[in-house]
């Protein structure tokens, strides 16, 4: 009764964390010769998720295995196309890099406030006052 | 938890970074250095930095989302020290010349500030983390 009562954000914050990750790593490496800015495309990731599927599959048969969430979806990492390629081969770019993890941020903490007030839905219904 | 990453990737970042502000006080420092001989003049010196893998770290499809940065090692300039006529100075050579430091006063000044720069970056990045994990911690109160 309670798999799924988070929803999408359950994994949201699984990934959002994923990628604040992945961006620190960019800022970390902001000055070092050759490295390449990596980023994960979010909307791919989650719609490869039962949650993003339009039409989730219906069990017509005792044999059929029930579909689970597998955990966390595996955010595929890419590189980043770059705006203006610096001299000494790095593709960081601060300001797109901050820009993204203040994005991710607000994300993280909006998933976070859903997944507060389930919580607090069904602490009520459990209290009934 | 992808999330305690941050700290030991930003870390590493504020130590190269500590790295390079050290190597631009000590150049600062020696811009005056001189000397008679030119193979014995304080030369710049340069950390080079290196993007560390985490291989503990792999995701399923072999990416490693986790990463940190490290000091390679740090290099002398390859520039030629200035010649200087300066038979006065107790330091010169045979011909009175003396060899100044090739320390680029503008190029460590603009070293400072990048480093100044990433530094607070990644104070940002770490605190960041730290306000969303206890915001985390705290989920359902």
């Amino acid at each position: 009764m309670f798999d799924n009562v988070f929803g999408i954000h359950e994994q949201a914050l699984l990934l959002h964390g994923q990628r604040l990750s992945v961006l620190a790593n960019n800022m970390a490496n902001v000055d070092t010769p050759n490295y390449k800015a990596r980023d994960i495309d979010f909307a791919e990731v989650l719609g490869n998720t039962d949650g993003g599927a339009a039409l989730p599959m219906t069990m017509t048969n005792s044999a059929h295995m029930a579909l689970t969430d597998g955990g966390l979806p595996a955010g595929e990492v890419k590189y980043r196309n770059p705006f203006q390629a610096s001299l000494d081969g790095n593709t960081v770019e601060m300001p797109v890099e901050q820009a993204a993890f203040a994005e991710n941020n607000v994300r993280y903490q909006a998933s976070l406030n859903f997944i507060n007030s389930d919580i607090a839905d069904l602490k009520y219904a459990i209290a009934g006052q | 938890m992808s999330l305690f990453n941050i700290f030991n990737v930003s870390g590493s970042a504020l130590n190269a970074e500590t790295v390079r502000l050290n190597t631009t006080a000590s150049n600062m420092a020696n811009a005056e250095s001189v000397n008679g001989d030119p193979s014995k003049v304080y030369r710049a010196r340069q950390p080079v930095f290196q993007t560390m893998m985490d291989q503990s770290d792999l995701d399923s499809d072999g990416d490693d989302s986790s990463a940190g940065v490290r000091v390679l090692g740090v290099v002398e300039s390859t520039t030629p020290p200035i010649a200087r006529y300066e038979p006065g100075n107790p330091q010169a050579n045979k011909d009175g010349y003396i060899y100044m430091s090739n320390v680029n006063a503008v190029e460590e000044m603009t070293n400072m500030l990048s480093a100044n720069r990433a530094f607070a970056t990644n104070i940002d990045a770490i605190n960041t983390a730290r306000d969303l994990l206890l915001k985390t911690i705290s989920m359902g109160h």
